[in-house]
Parts: structure tokens; sequence; C-alpha cells
């Protein structure tokens, strides 16, 4: 294809990206190390024959001149990164100090709000990875040895919990596990506790997110194995089944050296998409015991007054931790096309 | 695997059968019994008392005359302005699966055809702006959106939408393009097409089949968008999950968390209805990108 019609088809995309992503990126790191003015102060003296009174009131004026010439605010540099909201660098090392050992200092950390986000994704992340991965893979073979009518109505039901928004999967899942819900009465029920209540245990509400992950995930492994195991080549089984190898050894050796391709590819996308995870720390309304990175953000943006300036470095950080989780991928990417040339 | 060798031996299939069953139960029951729940009032649903009275609805019948009541629904779509949200996000995800597809399908073709390294260039940048995510974006956003005037729109939500939307788009379109033999086009242009007709009288009809996959995925990925639509709408023009979101945080008055019930049923019903029209299309949308890796 010639450079200029090439220019011309993708224009309207790489226009879009380029105004709406890339700019705004850019936007989001210049804001991160600039912070709103502080108010100018005026202090006056009234004398009158009782003394002296000191009075300090802002100037509007001046405030909202100031703010006007220079929108952005004034530069503060790193700052906002290292204050206690981010990445509280003096925090950090007088717990680190203080200490008496690993355990302490961790349980330190976790009252500093970046760190606790930072805790719970990192969890949600690479604890619902591998368990939807091996859901899935289970599914997928189960689902393999069914008849056709079968597998049919059960692709059909395991496409919804992935199809919902994530926002309403996560509602449906907490009114069912309310202590006054079906789930809920039935855990009561098990433990023998009429006053077991998940959303008040800082643990269960852990386990419940990554079920809840878990559950929102695995139908995605499931359609891609199960697409994999279609092109399973036939005469490889066969053959192995001639040298004696049994099942076990079949789905070790066969099946899932087979699979692997897929199984990068749904790990690459369950890691960027579990790394985000954000709708259900609001559908279930745990931001008391579990936030993760978004949220945190999200919560910056949310109030009264939109926190700009910190919503920006948690969004940097955030990106940073991206790039850093996604780097082995994207140096493999590299290297194959290096080698394709 | 139909061959004999291969028979799954009885308690294997008596194992597999049972899981698959769980996991039926685990992926149909929550929806079924929401939707059941959202014809009772809060006091069934979240019964403390019992929670058998779900199944019969004792308290719904005491209060309506019969244990099925649309309150919840009447409540949410009438009173609460639901309706306006569903116009909405209508008016969302049919704009932004049109503008994504035009803007798509271009450059995802000009991608698949040109083996020039700006294009590996411009794949890597879509899967980088891919990995990241849409949250982080939002903080850049709002203050040149303010600035302007742009803020709460419908139009801004659209257009941001489409371009959070075009990295994942233009990724699956060239994949399904890649499979388009190149000899079709460039016979077309032979017989004296320019490339854009080439394009769009020869490649685009043999395309639909991942024109339609796309386009569905462009509509769950603006349907259930909740980063974007709840920063950038104003409250009057909410899409629907952020409406939801906004039941959650003011309602808590007896009664009213039958609104969010009744407003997810019905936000989860046209979802339903796109898994029964186009079950095979989503199918082949999600294994598009792992066949070929």
């Amino acid at each position: 294809m010639k450079h200029r019609t090439f220019f011309w088809f993708t224009l309207p995309t790489a226009l879009a990206m380029l105004v709406f992503i890339a700019l705004p990126l850019a936007s989001v790191i210049i804001q991160s190390v600039f912070t709103p003015h502080e108010a100018v102060l005026v202090e006056s003296e009234n004398c009158g024959p009782f003394g002296c009174t000191k009075t300090t009131v802002i100037d509007q004026d001046v405030s909202a001149a100031l703010r006007a010439s220079e929108p952005l605010g004034r530069f503060v540099g790193l700052d906002i990164y290292l204050d206690r909201g981010h990445l509280a660098v003096n925090e950090v090392a007088a717990a680190w100090r203080s200490s008496t050992s690993v355990g302490n200092f961790f349980a330190k950390l976790n009252n500093l709000p970046l760190y606790r986000a930072m805790a719970f994704t990192l969890t949600y992340t690479f604890t619902v990875t591998p368990f939807m991965l091996v859901f899935g893979f289970i599914i997928a073979v189960s689902v393999n040895s069914l008849n056709r009518y079968l597998k049919g109505m059960v692709i059909f039901f395991s496409l919804l919990p992935m199809i919902v928004s994530p926002l309403i999967g996560s509602l449906v899942l907490f009114w069912m596990v309310d202590s006054r819900g079906i789930l809920g009465s039935f855990l009561q029920w098990i433990a023998n506790d009429p006053a077991l209540s998940v959303k008040a245990s800082t643990g269960l509400t852990w386990v419940m997110l990554i079920v809840y992950g878990v559950w929102h995930a695995a139908p995605f492994s499931f359609i891609v194995f199960y697409a994999g195991l279609q092109t399973l080549p036939g005469e490889l089984m066969e053959s192995s089944q001639v040298d004696g190898a049994n099942r076990w050894q079949q789905t070790i050796y066969i099946v899932l050296p087979h699979l692997m391709p897929l199984v990068t590819f749904v790990t690459l996308i369950q890691l960027m998409d579990n790394f985000r995870v954000f709708e259900p720390i609001v559908g279930f309304n745990s931001e008391a015991h579990a936030t993760s990175l978004s949220w945190f953000i999200f919560n910056d943006l949310s109030g009264e007054t939109r926190l700009l300036s910190s919503a920006s470095a948690s969004s940097v950080l955030t990106i940073l931790g991206v790039a850093i989780l996604l780097a082995p991928v994207l140096v493999r990417t590299w290297r194959d096309f290096k080698v394709k040339g | 695997m139909a061959s004999s060798a291969m028979r799954t031996p009885w308690y294997l299939q008596t194992v597999s059968i049972c899981f698959i069953a769980l996991w039926l139960v685990m992926a149909a029951f929550p929806f079924l019994w929401t939707v059941w729940g959202s014809f009772k009032v809060e006091l069934d649903f979240f019964s403390i008392a019992d929670w058998t009275n779900a199944l019969t609805g004792v308290n719904t019948a005491q209060e309506h005359g019969s244990s099925f009541t649309d309150t919840a629904y009447h409540g949410s779509w009438i009173q609460e302005g639901f309706w306006v949200a569903a116009i909405n996000t209508a008016i969302v995800c049919v704009s932004v699966v049109c503008i994504s597809l035009i803007f798509g399908t271009l450059g995802g073709y000009a991608l698949s055809r040109s083996s020039h390294r700006y294009a590996f260039w411009l794949l890597i940048a879509a899967l980088i702006f891919r990995a990241m995510p849409p949250i982080t974006l939002v903080s850049g956003y709002l203050l040149p959106f303010f600035q302007w005037n742009l803020w709460g729109h419908l139009a801004t939500t659209i257009i941001v939408l489409v371009a959070i939307n075009q990295p994942f788009t233009l990724w699956m379109l060239h994949s399904f393009f890649q499979k388009i033999p190149k000899d079709l086009d460039e016979s077309a242009k032979v017989d004296g097409c320019s490339q854009f007709q080439a394009f769009w009288h020869v490649i685009i009809p043999v395309m639909w089949p991942g024109v339609i996959t796309t386009g569905l995925f462009s509509f769950l990925l603006a349907y259930n968008d909740f980063a974007v639509t709840s920063m950038l709408l104003a409250k009057e023009n909410h899409t629907m999950v952020p409406k939801i979101a906004s039941f959650l945080g003011t309602t808590q008055t007896e009664g009213n968390v039958m609104f969010a019930v009744a407003s997810v049923v019905s936000a989860t019903a046209p979802l339903f209805l796109l898994v029964v029209f186009f079950q095979r299309h989503i199918v082949a949308g999600l294994t598009q990108g792992a066949v070929k890796g």
C-alpha cells in the first residue's frame, strides 16, 4: 500500500487515539507535577482602643488572577508522588525503622491508602488469573465430552457471567451474599453462626471479590480453550495411545503443549483486565476492606472537590504498574518482530 | 475425539457431568434468582426472618395482594427516571458502534495491507493503549473539558468511548482482514478500482461476519462502561450503569434497593437477547485473537 493511501485510511483512528488517549496521557503526566495555587492571604491589623487584633483574609482578586494566569497551578515536582497519600516515602521509612519484624512493617504499610490499594490489586490479579485459567480449562475439557446439543446450551449460559457489566454482575452476587440474601443465609447455616456477615469481615470480602473475579473471567478462558481443543490433532492422540500413554499423560504431554499459545494469550489479557479491577469494589461496596488502584483514582475524582493532581499522580503510578506487569510480554513481541525482520 | 480408543471411562464421565452441572448453576442461578426476586418487595428478597420468603413472597402478597408485584420496575423506570438512562444508553451505544466501525475498518484494513514498519508501530501503540486502564485517562479529560464546556454532554462521552475502544477494534478487525486474501483487492485494482473502491465494493462485502463480531464487542464495551460514563456525564444524562450505581448511593431507604434490583434486571435483559441471537459471533470474536497467536 502506498504511504499516501495508508495515511488517509488510518487518519481517523490515529487522530482519535492521539487526541483522546495520547494527549490526555501527556496532560495527566503534566498535571501530576502541579498542584492548585494556595489562596493568597492578606494579613491586616486593626487597632482600636482595646489593643490591636490581627485578621487574615483571602485576597479573592489576587487569588483569582493567579489562577487565571496559571491554570495548571504551581509546579511542585515529585512532591505529590512522595506525599502521604501516594508513595509516602517518609512514612514508609519511619515504619521500616520502627518495625520489629517484617510482618509488623507490612501491617503498618497497610495503613497507607496507596499501598492498601496496591496490595489488594496485586493479590486479586495474581489469584484470579491462575484460578480462572484452571477453572476454564476444566470446564472446556468437560464440555468437550458432552453431546452436541448440550454443548450449545452450556456455552449459552456460560457467556452470561462474562458478558454482563462488571457492576451488574457484582451487584447480583452481592445481593445474594448479603446476610439477608440466599447465599448469606446458607453460609450462616453452614457456619452455624447467625451473626456471620461476609461484608463485615476483611478476609471474607477479599475471598468474595476473588470468587466474583473467577466467576466473571472463567467463561473467557473456557471458550478460548474449548476452541483450541477442537483443533487437537487426532492422530497424535491415537498414536500416543498406541505407545501406551494413559489419559493423564496425554493431557500433560499433548493437550497442554497444544494449548500453550492460548494460555499465554489468555494470561496476557487477564493480567491487563484484572489489574484494572474497579467496578466490583463499587458493586460490593467494599472500600472499607478492599480498595484497588482504579478505585483509588476514581475516589479522588468523584468527590465534591475533584483532586485532579492527586488522581493524576495515582494514574501515572498505575500505568507504571501495568508497564512493569506487561514488560516481559512486550519484550517478547519485540524479539519476535526482530527475528521476523 | 470420536474414536473408540478415546472413549471416556464412566467415572470420568460422571465427574465431568457433575462439574458441568455445578458450573451451570453457578453461571445461571444468580440471574434467575435476581429476576425472580425483582418482582418481590424488599422484605421478601432480603428476608431477615426466613430465606424461603423470597420464594413464596409472603410479604409481597400481604402488601400487594399477589405474590408478584411490579412496584420495583414502576419505581425505577417512572419515578426515578430510569427510562431516560435507557434512551441515553441506546444513543451512546449505537453511535459508538457506528463510529468505531467506520474508523476501525478503514484503519484495520490499511494495517493489514501494509508491510511498512510504521504499521507495526501503530499496532504496538494500540496494544499499549489497550493495556492502560481507562480510568487513568479520566483526570486528563476533566480539566480541558471543563475549560471548553464539553463536560457532561453525550457527544463528548461518545467520542471518548470511541477512542478508548479503538485499540481493541483495530486489533480485532486487523486480524479479520488478514484472513482475506490480498489477491482479492489486487485483482480489483487491476480492473481499475482505486484502493478505496476495492475496500468498499470488494473487501467489505466479504467482511460482514468480522464487522458484526467487532461491532458486538464495541457495543459491549460501551454498554458496560462505568468508569468513563460516570465521570464524564452529568447526572441528568447518565447511562444505565452509572444510573444503577447512583441508586446505591442515595436510596438506602426501605424499599428503594428494589429499584436497583429492577434496574439491574432491566439492564441485563438486552445482553441476554444479545447472547441468544449472536452467540456464534461472540464465540468467534473471543477466539479470534487467540487462534491466530
